[in-house]
């Protein structure tokens, strides 16, 4: 299972611990956003909290409280034909002004990474493609119409532009 | 029209080399089927009944001459001579091989064309009034938004894995020639103190559960517009239903949450989006893509033509066709042509490459370079002088497609059905031919004057058949067609959902049964200016039942 960032290949010690499992003191976690929003104030750095993972039907704006103190959300895809994942993305970047990490998990397809790059994603974990193929997939076009939460330039801004 | 700069002619490249990659490693087997499906119906690709089909999008179903050229060219070379009009204004080729079709996407961006998005989960193309820009009962041309919308929603990168399907039509006249009540969107172009701007209808549709769309807004101001869009296909996006793929469309949506609490959620969201988050669509570009759309410049002409007037009362047929097949121009001395697909006996909305070819050297010669698919599976030719038209009639006929029927009862909306169809219970075309053969007779069909006959070979609805005058679904009874009969459905800006006349009737005795409605029609009208649908408006179903089931 490949994990990419920034069209790079990485490590992260951190892992997701479902919740019926117990925090290890000590070990980077990631957990659900149910788990995290039970937690007390002080048990955040406690616990070695690295992240929070949401599912399709978790409300970002639920992640507003403690955002700052998070390094990477994951945002899960069970099924790569579920889209909700995308609009978590954009509200986490270009409404919550999320910074940190964002990581796709689960289905995540070489075809998707292009819409997923720009929803704001910058961390893919996937099984479906490597390096190169990250690569090929997120150059495969020069120009996009709508603004989205990666800025790029809009084809509407760049006529004008001219 | 809308011609594709630098970069729209990039984007759909992109595109096709993308698609051709795609279809490599399909072919390769690194893509597995599951994989490939979504990526392949985001660009049109179905697997039917017997092969592969592709849906080619025809924004706002306007084409140029040169366009329909490659059209014919395209199903000559890669089909079997033949396309197929869809009512939504796109063309589909039923025959076209895996291995063909980046080359067939190559030769449509040689004309700047494509097929992004005419399937699959998403923003589908874009539809409108095909007399926009040239009707006279029009406030503002549409297509200037359409094209605005098509390119907003153009691979969009958050709305590209919806629900469900997403269809948006767009009409800026006071007659709803563009069913937008039946959209997901519909929006229809209002004027308010000078300012543009748009009355939302949301969450229309047909399918195994129809619904008429609710207004959710009276005035979204132009600029807006696009914001508001994003803000009402995020909620969608994140609140729709995926549990149950004939429970996802929005419009299970606004009737599960409520109209009031539908529009709260959108208002909410649309409200909350923050500066950065808004479309920058400077003025200069709105005004560079109305441009395109700039009326063409028709030479003064007298209201009234002497050769039309004269071949009127020389040619009984010719006359019959003028009622029929014509629209009224904004501009005196013009008039937009129907070049209607469906003589009797035909397949509705099938073109072969020889038709394309008339219409666009007819779109040549007489109507300005403007060609407009509509969603009843006919053509347009929006702009033609009185002066010209008995020989584009001429023309016509020689073509096969001078039927005197447009909006009459043999110009039904059909969908394939059964005959190419997977999802079908029961054949549609066969049905449609013999009610078209029960009224064979042009004279009679313009005595009985408007009826829209629709007719659906499934639930799914693509014949409409909801919203015909009349309509007719096949569904399945253990291994037997029947056909289930609708009175009173409309698609205009009265939108109505057909109500169901009771139990379904065989194939054979559909004709008669709708011959005897008609009949039945005929003797309680007030007088011909009291069309097929004033009159159920009038008395309701009760007399088309009686007719119908032969009770007397």
């Amino acid at each position: 299972m490949a994990l990419i960032k920034d069209g790079k290949e990485i490590d992260d010690p951190a892992r997701f611990v479902p919740d019926e499992e117990a925090l290890s003191p000590g070990v980077p976690a990631i957990i659900s956003l149910e788990r995290f929003q039970a937690l007390a104030p002080g048990e955040l750095q406690a616990a070695a909290i690295a992240g929070v993972r949401l599912m399709p039907g978790d409300d970002p704006a639920n992640l507003a409280e403690g955002l700052g103190a998070l390094r990477l959300v994951e945002i899960s895809f069970p099924k790569y034909v579920d889209g909700r994942g995308f609009s978590q993305a954009q509200l986490l970047r270009r409404r919550m002004g999320y910074s940190g990490e964002l990581r796709a998990v689960g289905e995540v397809l070489r075809d998707q990474l292009l819409y997923m790059l720009r929803s704001g994603f910058d961390a893919f974990e996937t099984q479906r493609a490597d390096i190169a193929e990250y690569l090929a997939a997120t150059g495969e076009f020069s120009a996009f119409y709508q603004p989205a939460a990666d800025g790029a330039p809009t084809v509407f801004s760049a006529r004008s532009a001219r | 029209m809308y011609r594709y700069d630098e970069f729209d002619a990039q984007i759909v490249r992109d595109r096709v080399r993308q698609f051709r990659g795609q279809v490599e490693r399909r072919l390769s087997g690194a893509l597995l089927e599951d994989e490939f499906k979504p990526l392949r119906l985001q660009n049109g690709v179905y697997l039917q009944l017997h092969a592969y089909m592709l849906r080619v999008a025809i924004p706002y179903g306007q084409l140029s001459p040169v366009q329909m050229r490659q059209l014919a060219h395209i199903a000559r070379t890669y089909d079997r001579g033949y396309g197929h009009w869809t009512t939504r204004q796109n063309i589909q080729f039923n025959w076209v091989a895996l291995k063909d079709i980046p080359d067939v996407l190559d030769a449509l961006a040689d004309v700047g064309m494509h097929a992004i998005q005419t399937s699959g989960n998403c923003i589908r193309n874009v539809t409108s009034d095909h007399f926009a820009g040239a009707a006279g009962d029009e406030v503002k041309d549409p297509r200037p938004w359409c094209e605005i919308i098509r390119q907003w929603s153009t691979l969009h990168p958050e709305f590209a894995f919806l629900p469900r399907k997403f269809k948006i039509a767009v009409t800026g006249a006071e007659e709803d020639r563009a069913a937008i009540r039946v959209h997901d969107i519909g929006l229809h172009i209002r004027e308010r103190g000078g300012a543009c701007g748009f009355e939302v209808h949301v969450g229309g549709g047909q399918g195994r559960t129809p619904h008429v769309a609710a207004k959710i807004s009276d005035f979204v101001p132009e600029e807006d517009i696009l914001d508001y869009l994003e803000a009402i296909l995020r909620v969608y996006n994140r609140l729709g239903r995926r549990d149950n793929k004939y429970k996802a469309r929005i419009k299970i949506l606004v009737s599960e949450t409520g109209e009031a609490e539908f529009r709260k959620l959108v208002e909410d969201e649309f409200a909350a989006q923050t500066g950065a988050e808004k479309i920058a669509l400077p003025r200069a570009e709105i005004d560079r893509i109305e441009a395109y759309f700039a009326p063409p410049d028709l030479p003064e002409r007298p209201a009234s033509s002497k050769v039309f007037e004269a071949a009127k009362a020389e040619r009984p047929r010719f006359a019959l066709w003028a009622e029929a097949n014509l629209h009224a121009h904004k501009v005196p001395g013009y008039i937009s042509v129907t070049a209607s697909h469906k003589p009797v006996g035909a397949i509705a909305g099938d073109v072969t490459d020889a038709q394309m070819e008339a219409l666009a050297d007819l779109a040549e010669a007489f109507g300005q370079g403007d060609l407009r698919v509509t969603h009843a599976q006919n053509v347009v030719l929006p702009h033609v002088a009185l002066d010209d038209l008995p020989e584009v009639f001429a023309k016509l006929e020689a073509a096969g497609l001078a039927a005197p029927n447009e909006g009459l009862i043999s110009d039904m909306i059909v969908c394939p059905g059964l005959d190419y169809c997977n999802l079908a219970n029961a054949r549609s075309i066969p049905v449609s031919q013999e009610i078209a053969r029960a009224f064979s007779d042009y004279d009679d069909q313009a005595d009985i004057g408007q009826l829209h006959l629709n007719i659906s070979g499934c639930i799914n609805a693509c014949g409409h058949h909801h919203v015909g005058h009349i309509g007719v679904l096949g569904v399945d009874k253990k291994g037997e067609e029947f056909y289930q009969i609708t009175f009173g459905g409309r698609a205009d800006e009265a939108a109505a959902i057909g109500e169901i006349a009771g139990k379904g009737l065989r194939a054979e005795d559909v004709p008669p049964a709708i011959r005897r409605v008609v009949d039945r029609y005929r003797e309680i009208r007030t007088d011909r200016s009291e069309r097929f649908i004033d009159v159920y408006a009038r008395v309701g179903a009760d007399p088309f039942k009686e007719a119908l089931y032969g009770v007397d």
